[in-house]
């Protein structure tokens, strides 16, 4: 890798402060995307601010209906919390199935919605459950986050704090993993609340997007029979040489439709 | 079980203890004073000519401590490296033999051709310096699609190499294999491609080097299979270091798989350049280097056809393959897809007439060389493909169709027509055993079973025959070999009753060092705390060929049995004086000597004493000291045989296939730890499977790009993809080697891969699907049964 400044503030103020001017700096979660891309000379920051020694952004809180995870949170962390567990069970699960056991310790939810990663697993579960994203200047709903390939609403030295959950009637994510990576290729989160249904799709495309037809079916009537002849049209998808577009077009209804089981059960 | 720790029991390996506390020491490890790193400049693409080359700037970076590139190397007189099997085309002439320069000179051929050497006081320094040579490239059209690649018109790889051939080489008489296609019954015919495989050794390769100016020796540390062939080819025919001034160690070595054989240039350019910076060198691959520079395993073309009369009695086999050789030929490239291929196309049957036709290109892709099997696991999906498909054809059970065509066991000695004269075998009572193991016979319930379940259930059989320890050095010799393959062992005594063995082989992952301790301990009696086993140092250890092929218990346990004799014979002369008995009355049993019909003995320790402290000793008729040397020559090939049967789910909606069970009968001869053979053929079934079902490598055939370069998209296979294995074990001792042992250590990649495809096929065979290329990933059985329901419509 090449040489940077490497910080570790003890507080949000003094991570957005030593941010603040410099353009290349980068700010540092758990590292999971940026330490490789370090190693292999992809990038040349200034400076890395990492934002692990801020502990005020860790932790999970209840308050009534809706769960706040603080950015810093670690993927194991939200997948062993009983509150989560309890509240959103298909939250808990599908951060019990990102990467490894290595990555779930180290990788964090704040990390892997700002970077938004086409292939990552928290995105769908931000869309669909229509969760809000707080951050040190103010607050983003789910939809319009994820503008594309590692785009998000975020500003330049906005930092997010904490991610807010609305308990779902009834919610499930079925991931199916490239046989490589094992991240998700496809991977559906489909959420029913009293506001409606959201079906969010990661991997297949250049960031999360929600299938429309899958929701308004769906809102009709919850069950994979109401969308087993929806269609999902392969152009704009990803295509590699572990899943063409149409694979991936394939694999969203059947992730569609067994998410929806899964949430039935 | 046999109970202890001699021949036959399952003792654990005394090597993991190291290896999983961290203490192992591998060639990184190596704390060497004053070190520079190296960094190697690769070429980012698979066809150009370089123009120019300025490392002016790059030479004035901090820390650079000197820039070489393939003129330094040139005007050096450096030789280039070397292929050492020459392989006759059919009309008798060598192969072709491209320049295959240590450093590229005015041309690349492949992604990861090396451009320059970077030698800096820290490896970032050497990055940053390596980043500040300028290359000025003409970029060329690729030549990368091997089933193209000698078309007229593709492009030129080596000039020495008209229309990117290497050999036409075939064995067998054509004519009268065409003949009996012409009275067939039947002809079963099939187009299969065996795919390109990355070897993914745990430990990346890695070198390191020194040169002592006081006098003039060198050592050079590499991840090598074989130091002694490295350093012969280094010394003979790369660098003129003399053998005696070049010192070779390969420590502890983190895995193989055949990659690690060869002699490649940056170990060659390490040792070269230690001399000229006056200073160590390190080197260590990075993980991108070795999916791009390591040499690639498997890659054939093939069509084969099989004559069959009307009871499915095989006739005749016709196979043609083109096998890619990649941009260079790599040290035994040659020899792999010829005599360890074509000679192994009788498998375990009776087929009278075989003729084969293999042509080898070279390609603008990383070098192609043996991996884990070397041209036997080619040579097992070809036959066992194409058994299977007949036995659909003929509409008879697979099963059976393989039993009417073994050879019978009262033929052994049994001569193929491809060469090979298989020792021994029985493989009726194997194919029994794994249909028991497995419950073939109730397969057609579980079927349906998943059916019910909406999966699609298939099973498949591979019965292989494998060569290994290849034999004799004069019939090699006479193949094209440029190496003995025989193997070397010395035992030498302490005074004190321990005992150093050092072997030729070596060892990187295989247990040798519990396994040849066992042999000791089994045959002279001494605890297994008192045996050392050492490997893998030229200054130390007797001349000898390495570790490949699944040669070492077969051909390195033998020669350190014969030594063990040497030990024994010379023991008892010194025994005789001691117990002043007549040497002819000397008996040797479980480390003691005895007077036989007496109670006299002494035991091995106090012989060995006595030899190394000679006061009450037979000076005159028996040299003082140990310690003796073996050198073993085969008088044949060993023939491990197997059957391995497996059954997979797939699931038609997303085309995810799903190893239920998989079943190996093997035949190994004699086993010396029941424990490690698992282990070998645990992970031999995982590579073959790993094939079958997720490795590739692809390159992008118009920009030559390897695409799967990384794990993020080279699928590798985990424990998660498997069931527990199920297996089972028949014995034919070995009837020409003093253990009876055969070969363990590629078996399992060598029968898994036609195992798992037939039963993909079968699996698919409902929806009209006769066949599937391998690896069959979840998108190209999905694409399959996509064709399949547009061909119905």
């Amino acid at each position: 890798m090449y040489d940077f400044a490497y910080h570790r503030p003890k507080s949000l103020a003094d991570a957005v402060a030593t941010l603040k001017g410099k353009e290349e700096a980068r700010p540092m979660s758990g590292g999971m995307t940026l330490i490789p891309t370090l190693k292999q000379r992809l990038a040349k920051p200034s400076d890395v601010v990492d934002l692990g020694g801020i502990a005020e952004l860790a932790g999970i809180k209840v308050a009534g209906d809706v769960v706040t995870i603080g950015a810093m949170t670690k993927h194991y962390d939200v997948s062993v919390s009983p509150d989560v567990k309890k509240i959103i069970p298909a939250l808990a699960d599908l951060a019990g199935h990102i990467g490894d056991p290595a990555v779930r310790n180290r990788g964090t939810m704040g990390g892997s919605v700002a970077n938004s990663d086409p292939a990552a697993d928290y995105p769908a579960a931000v869309v669909a459950l229509n969760a809000t994203i707080t951050t040190n200047t103010g607050k983003h709903p789910a939809d319009g986050f994820f503008k594309g390939l590692f785009e998000t609403a975020l500003k330049d030295g906005e930092l997010i704090t904490a991610i807010s959950f609305p308990k779902p009637e009834k919610a499930a994510y079925m991931k199916f993993p490239n046989p490589a990576s094992r991240y998700a290729m496809v991977g559906v989160f489909v959420a029913k609340t009293k506001d409606g249904v959201r079906v969010a799709v990661t991997g297949a495309g250049s960031a999360v997007f929600r299938v429309k037809a899958m929701e308004d079916a769906l809102s009709k009537n919850f069950t994979s029979a109401a969308i087993k002849d929806i269609k999902i049209p392969a152009t704009d998808l990803n295509s590699d040489i572990h899943g063409s577009a149409e694979y991936r077009a394939h694999l969203v209804g059947v992730m569609a439709r067994r998410a929806v089981d899964a949430a039935n059960k | 079980m046999t109970a202890g720790t001699g021949i036959g029991a399952r003792v654990p390996r005394r090597e993991d203890k190291r290896f999983l506390t961290g203490t192992g020491r591998y060639v990184d490890d190596l704390p060497l004073a004053r070190a520079t790193y190296a960094y190697f400049l690769r070429s980012p693409h698979a066809h150009a000519k370089i123009k120019t080359i300025d490392t002016t700037a790059a030479k004035a970076m901090p820390g650079v401590v000197e820039i070489f590139t393939g003129k330094d190397t040139a005007e050096s007189k450096m030789g280039g490296l070397i292929c050492g099997w020459v392989v006759k085309d059919k009309n008798g002439e060598p192969h072709k033999a491209p320049a295959h320069p240590v450093m590229a000179l005015d041309t690349v051929r492949y992604v990861g051709d090396t451009v320059a050497m970077v030698v800096a006081n820290s490896i970032d320094e050497a990055k940053d310096a390596a980043e500040a040579i300028k290359v000025d490239y003409d970029v060329k059209p690729a030549n990368v699609d091997l089933a193209h690649a000698l078309d007229k018109g593709a492009p030129e790889v080596h000039p020495e190499a008209p229309g990117n051939l290497i050999y036409d080489w075939e064995i067998g008489v054509k004519a009268d294999v065409e003949a009996a296609f012409a009275k067939a019954a039947h002809v079963t015919k099939l187009d299969i491609v065996n795919n390109r495989l990355i070897p993914n050794a745990m430990e990346p390769r890695a070198a390191a080097a020194e040169y002592d100016k006081g006098t003039g020796n060198y050592t050079l540390w590499s991840t090598s299979q074989n130091p002694h062939v490295l350093r012969l080819i280094l010394s003979a025919f790369v660098l003129g270091i003399p053998e005696h001034k070049l010192r070779v160690v390969a420590p502890d070595v983190g895995g193989g798989f055949g990659s690690k054989i060869f002699c490649y240039n940056e170990e060659t350019m390490v040792c070269w350049a230690a001399s000229r910076v006056g200073r160590p060198i390190k080197w260590t691959a990075e993980r991108s280097e070795s999916f791009m520079t390591d040499a690639h395993g498997r890659d054939h073309v093939t069509h084969a056809e099989l004559a069959m009369d009307k009871e499915g009695k095989f006739l005749a086999l016709k196979v043609e393959t083109i096998a890619n050789m990649g941009a260079y030929l790599s040290t035994f490239s040659t020899a792999v897809p010829t005599y360890l291929y074509a000679t192994l196309l009788a498998g375990q049957y009776t087929t009278p007439l075989i003729y084969a036709n293999v042509k080898a290109a070279v390609t603008h892709t990383a070098p192609v060389d043996a991996y884990r099997g070397a041209g036997r696991p080619e040579a097992t999906f070809v036959i066992e493909s194409i058994v299977s498909k007949a036995a659909v054809e003929m509409k008879m059970d697979t099963a059976d169709l393989r039993r009417k065509n073994f050879i019978p066991t009262e033929a052994f000695p049994y001569q193929t027509p491809v060469a090979l004269q298989y020792d021994s075998g029985n493989y009726p009572p194997i194919i029994d055993e794994a249909i028991k193991i497995s419950d073939y016979k109730g397969f057609e319930a579980r079927r349906a079973e998943a059916k019910s379940r909406g999966k699609l259930r298939g099973i498949g059989f591979s019965s292989y025959i494998e060569a290994c320890g290849l034999a004799p050095s004069n019939v090699v010799g006479s193949l094209g070999a440029g190496v003995g393959q025989w193997e070397s062992a010395q035992i030498k005594f302490n005074p004190t009753g321990n005992v150093q063995v050092m072997t030729g082989a070596h060892s990187h992952g295989q247990g040798h060092e519990t396994t040849f301790a066992q042999l000791i301990h089994d045959k002279l009696g001494v605890p297994m705390d008192q045996i050392e086993i050492v490997h893998g140092d030229t200054a130390t250890t007797p001349f000898g060929m390495g570790t490949y092929g699944s040669r070492s218990l077969a051909v390195g346990g033998s020669a350190i049995m014969k030594a063990t004799d040497k030990i024994i014979a010379k023991g008892k002369k010194v025994a005789a004086h001691l117990m002043e008995a007549d040497v002819a009355d000397v008996e040797f049993e479980n480390g003691t000597f005895k007077v036989a019909g007496t109670d006299k003995s002494v035991p091995l320790g106090q012989v060995v004493f006595a030899a190394y402290v000679p006061h009450n000793y037979p000076l005159a008729e028996v040299e003082p000291g140990m310690d003796e040397n073996a050198f073993y020559d085969p008088a044949n090939f060993v023939y491990p045989s197997g059957t391995q049967i497996c059954e997979v789910e797939i699931d038609p909606e997303t085309g995810e296939v799903e190893v239920i069970a998989h079943t190996a009968v093997d035949d190994f001869g004699n086993i010396i730890n029941p424990m490690i053979v698992e282990g070998q053929v645990h992970g031999g079934i995982v590579q073959g499977v790993g094939q079958a079902l997720m490795e590739a490598a692809v390159y992008d055939k118009t920009t030559g790009q390897l695409t799967s370069g990384s794990y993020m998209d080279y699928t590798m296979p985990r424990a998660d993809n498997f069931p527990s294995f199920k297996l089972g074990y028949k014995t034919t001792p070995c009837p020409h080697n003093p253990l009876g042992v055969k070969g363990c250590g590629e078996a399992g990649a060598i029968a898994a891969p036609a195992a798992v495809m037939n039963a993909v096929r079968d699996a698919l065979a409902p929806l009209g699907i006769k066949h599937v290329e391998m690896p069959a990933t979840s998108l190209n059985i999905w694409q399959t049964i996509q064709g399949a329901h547009r061909a119905a419509a």
